[in-house]
Formats: C-alpha cells, structure tokens, sequence
C-alpha cells in the first residue's frame, strides 16, 4: 500500500514539475512584449521617460536577467508563495487576482460536475432496461450531449434570461451591489449563478446518463447477474450489484471530468461574463500577462493533479480489484 | 419419481422463425439419481437445462410440463418459478469462473443472496460444506479474483447446493478444467449427491467419458429429441442407437496408437433446427437408414430402463 502510494506521488511531482515548466516557458515563446505594452498603455511621449519606464519594468519582473535565472528565480518564488506580479491590473499581486476568481469557479464547477454525476448516474442506472424510461431518457441524453455547448448557454441566456427574464445573463453579481456577507448580496449571487450553472450541470448530464446506462445493461448482462438471477435473486439485489460495479468507469470519467473543472468553465464564464479563473485566463492571454496566466495555469496543474489524486485513493477504496493489483508488481 | 418431464417443447423465437431447440422431449428421473446429458453442440442439452431452472428471454415455452417431486414447475412462468429457484432447482453455470460478483467479499455476498431468499445465513453449515469441497475457510474474506480456477468452481458448487435443492443442474461444469480438476468436481458432485444435499442431478456434458463414470443413466439427445436414455454402463458397454454408436466409437480409447486406427468421426453435421427433417432427424447421416426412418420414430423402452427412438434399434 505505502509502495503503490510511494510511486504515485512519484509519479506526480514529476507531473507537477514538468507541467510547471512548461507554464513557465509557454507564456514567454508568446510573440509580443509585455513591457512594450504597458508602456504605451501609459501613454508617455518622452523618449525619456519611456526609456526609464521600460528600465524600471524589466527590472520590475526580472526580464534584464538571463532565461536560466529567471527559470530558477522562478521556483524559488513560487516555494514562497509568489507568484509574481500581475501585469494587466498592475500592482496587484497574481495570487490576489487569482484568489478573486477562485470561488467563482469552483463554486460553478464543482455543484455542476458533481451534481450531474450524480443525477446523470442515477438517471441512466434507472432507465437501463426498463423500456418507457429508456425511451425516453436517451433520446434526451443524445440531444444534450450532442448540443454544442456554446448554443446551448446563449439558448438559456436568451429564453431564461432575455426573454423570460427571469434570470441576469451576465456577471457574478449586481453592479450596484459590493461584496459582502449580507443576505441580499447573497441571494444577488445565487440568481447570477443559475444560468451558467444550469448550462454546465445539463451539458455533461446526458452523457453521464447514457454511459450510465450502457454500463448497466453491460453489467446486468454479465454471467454473475445471470447466476443470480437464476437462483432466483431478486431484481433490486441485482441492481444494486450492477450499480456498483458499473459505477467504477463512471468514477475514473468523473476524475478526467475533475481535471478539466478549473479551465472548463472558460467557455461558460466568458458567455455570462463570470469573473472565475476562465475569464481571468482570457485576460491574462489579451494583456500579455504573463504572471498572471503562469499563476493561473498553476492552479489548473494543481487541481488536476488533486483531484487525480483523490480519485485514485477513492477508486483503491471501491475497486478490491485494485488492491489485489497492488500487492502485486503491476501496480 | 424426483422428476418427470413430459413432451417438453421449447422454442428460440428468431426473426426467422421459431429454432425447434427441444421438441417432445420426455424422460424420468429417480431419486438420488444422476443424469448425465450429452449430445454435439446444438442438440438442445444446454436449453434442456436451462428450461428447468430460468429460460433466458428468446426462449418460449410451447408446451409439454415438468414436475418436481409432484409439483409442476411453472417452466414459462418467469415470476411464479422464482419461488423454486434455488430451493428447489437449482444450478452450476458453465460459466463459474465468472459467476460472483467481482466486487463483493463471498462470504458477503452469499449472505446478501440467502438474505434476499429470505433465508438466514448458517455460517457453520456453510463452513462445513467448504470444508467438503477442501476449500479453506477464509476464502468466504476474499473476493472473487482471489481465487483460483478450480477454488471458484468449488465455491460455486457450495452455494448452488446451500439450500439442499431438490434438483441440481450442472451445466458443462468440467469443460473449463483440466483434467485432474474435473475428476475433483465430479467427486465433489457425488460427494453432495451422497450427503442428500442435493436429491438429483443433471450433469450436461459433451464429455462422454467423463459422464460415464459419474452418471448413473445417460441420456443422448440428438437435434432437439432424445435419441436414447439407459444406465451408463449398458449405454457405453451395449448403446442401441446409430447415433450413439458412432459418437461412442469416435472417443478415443487408452492404448490405441492412432496412427495405426484412424479415429473416426460422423460425417455431416446436425441439421438446422429452424426447419428440421420430417422423420428422423439422424437420417441423413445414419449408415443404417431406411424407409421407414422417414417416419418420426417413438421412444421405445427396449429393455428395463433403456429408451431409444430408432427402428433399428
């Protein structure tokens, strides 16, 4: 147990330090000068002054030393904490930015991924042979999976939130309204947060449930369904059985599913103009940002990485196949 | 009489019409007895078995009845069988190395299949029939993949028989094993048959030899219909039927160089169940055919119980 562990986390610090260079170097290939911009952002006509800002600058974020430092100075940072300074709302520092968006996005993502799970799992678990529930279910698990999500956001935007008007369409809360821990300010964010909610947990709900489904009627095919059946156990014991075990693919799906939530929402976030991590990337990519995009993958590296983590301890908990594999050498 | 089934007729719905798999098939079988049903793939054996116990959902009943211990079963009755399942019928898939659930310990999972019969778990009496099969007592803490081959098989054989049916089918239990294994299950089965858990036993094989030596009566069947049934030495010593003296003759025999004797087969194949042969269905193949055989012929007992539907035998 210790062993196959042991390797994993092997296994991911490896994952965690190549990911993190390639965050590091990726921004830094990108055509275009950040300095250069966020001196004409200033507007300053004077050679100059021009002159000296870009001096203060590059010493600012360290571009005046050679790459092999700036890599090294780098990691010595990021142990600290730092992640640098923001160049698009300069001087705020990378992790503030990115601790704003933070529970935007996970307060987005992860009711919607889990919940459709959840509700998708037991969704096709029930319909799987059971003719009026098939009939229905997957006929409407193929049309969701199969909408393109972005026509299906501005679908609900416009019926939900145009028309209807029962919901705003854009924003994480009011204009009019601060941050604070007040009733109303909460409910403000609740009703921001339905529409693209609603996008993502219906977008990834039909899938759930037709693989749902098929993995049932697999199971409930297999030879120990058979077995049970004909010494005459009853169907809800099977079920049950089939559930289970069924449910182990659907695990190792939510994982990869896990690993995307961070960034996934970029293409929600940007539709209803929610300020999570997804706009804050676009930003970063436009302004040239590069601490700031460096700051966001990170986070991406390390959620995935967590939540990988999670599932492979989950999935040693409920698979007893995987622990007999342990003790062997093919873990 | 533990079991008599009478002009069963069961039916493959198929699109392109109904498969004639077991087609007025009757025989009787003691208590205490063990049949052994053999015959090619296709002659309607493994239907036969399954027939008795749950028919999967192509299979349609047509007609004929079977009574356990003077009771008739409710073959075609899906819902109204399961009350027999497992107490009265019962079976050993051909498919045991995979027959538990995966994911369950097995001693759990033999307690959830008891609990849902609404039968309370005896874990002494199910540790002393482990010990019967020479299984150790914890495999009941392991899951399913912790097992060997052979363990899983004798594991299945426990359970099957946990509630002391009336009836056992096994169904091609030996195919998967080599040989030694085999020799262990059959005394495995015998050894239950001994101890009254299991009253009878239909031992479905392809396997003649093999069934020779556990058997008390052998049964061929022959494209759907029973060729011949009698005692297993008498069907292997002095068999009456055309059919089973050929398949009798191609069993290789210990000490024949066959390099000397070509072991011989029978030509052709069975016919398609779909549409078969007005007449008797071996006719084509028969070496001893004649007019008559364009007669469907009856099941004869030729001598105290030795059945054969042949008119030549």
């Amino acid at each position: 147990m210790r062993q196959y562990f042991g390797r994993k986390l092997l296994v991911y610090g490896l994952t965690f330090f190549v990911a993190v260079t390639i965050n590091w170097m990726v921004p830094r290939f990108m055509p275009g000068d950040p300095v250069s911009s966020m001196v004409a952002r200033a507007g300053v006509s004077n050679p100059g002054a021009v002159e000296t800002m870009r001096t203060y600058y590059t010493n600012l974020f360290g571009f005046d030393q050679p790459l092999w430092k700036q890599y090294a100075n780098f990691w010595a940072a990021l142990f600290q904490g730092d992640f640098g300074i923001s160049i698009w709302v300069f001087p705020t520092p990378v992790s503030e930015v990115i601790m704003g968006a933070v529970p935007y996005t996970l307060g987005l993502m992860i009711p919607s991924v889990l919940l459709s799970w959840v509700v998708g799992n037991w969704a096709g678990a029930f319909a799987a042979r059971r003719r009026l529930l098939d009939n229905t279910v997957l006929p409407v698990g193929y049309v969701l999976t199969a909408m393109p999500y972005m026509w299906l956001a501005v679908l609900l935007a416009w019926g939900l939130g145009v028309v209807a008007g029962v919901f705003p369409v854009a924003g994480g809360y009011s204009f009019s309204l601060q941050p604070s821990l007040s009733v109303e300010f909460v409910a403000d964010l609740l009703h921001h947060w339905v529409l693209p909610f609603l996008s993502l947990f219906l977008v990834a709900l039909g899938g759930w449930a037709i693989g749902m489904r098929n993995m049932i009627i697999y199971e409930l095919e297999s030879d120990y369904s058979n077995y049970l059946s004909a010494l005459g156990a009853p169907q809800r014991l099977i079920r049950r059985y089939a559930f289970r075990n069924a449910v182990l693919p659907q695990i190792t799906g939510l994982a990869l599913q896990l690993g995307v939530l961070v960034a996934g929402a970029l293409v929600t976030e940007i539709v209803f103009s929610y300020p999570g991590l997804g706009s804050l990337i676009l930003k970063a990519i436009q302004n040239q940002d590069f601490f700031l995009l460096q700051g966001t993958f990170m986070f991406i590296v390390l959620g995935v990485l967590i939540a990988n983590f999670i599932i492979d301890i989950v999935y040693v908990v409920v698979d007893p196949r995987t622990r007999a594999g342990m003790a062997g050498a093919q873990a | 009489m533990s079991l008599r089934v009478s002009e069963l007729r069961v039916y493959y719905r198929t699109l392109k019409g109904d498969v004639k798999a077991l087609d007025d098939v009757s025989f009787t079988m003691r208590d205490g007895e063990i049949l052994g049903l053999a015959g090619e793939s296709g002659c309607g054996k493994t239907t036969l078995g399954k027939s008795l116990i749950r028919m999967d959902g192509r299979m349609r009943h047509m007609g004929g009845t079977v009574e356990l211990d003077g009771r008739e079963l409710p073959i075609g009755d899906d819902r109204r069988m399961n009350e027999f399942r497992f107490h009265e019928v019962s079976l050993i898939p051909q498919y045991s190395m995979s027959a538990m659930n995966p994911t369950r310990k097995i001693g759990k999972m033999v307690g959830e299949l008891l609990g849902s019969r609404g039968v309370a778990l005896d874990r002494a009496e199910l540790e002393s029939r482990l010990d019967l099969v020479e299984l150790p007592r914890k495999v009941l803490d392991n899951y399913p993949i912790e097992l060997s081959g052979g363990m899983k098989q004798r594991m299945v054989m426990v359970i099957s028989t946990l509630l002391n049916p009336s009836l056992l089918i096994a169904d091609e239990v030996t195919s998967a094993l080599d040989v030694s294994t085999q020799k262990a299950v059959a005394k495995a089965l015998i050894g239950f048959r001994d101890a009254g858990f299991v009253k009878s036993m239909i031992f479905v094989t392809h396997d003649l030899a093999l069934t020779s030596h556990i058997a008390d009566t052998i049964m061929v069947m022959y494209a759907g219909k029973l060729a011949e049934k009698a005692p297993a030495k008498v069907m292997v010593t002095a068999p009456r039927h055309p059919y089973t003296k050929l398949l009798i003759n191609s069993l290789p025999e210990v000490g024949v160089r066959h390099a000397d004797k070509k072991l011989s087969g029978i030509a052709g194949s069975p016919p398609s169940l779909l549409d078969p042969p007005a007449g008797c269905r071996f006719r084509a193949r028969c070496p001893v055919a004649g007019d008559e055989c364009g007669q469907e012929p009856p099941v004869v007992e030729v001598e105290p119980d030795h059945f054969v539907a042949c008119w030549k035998a």
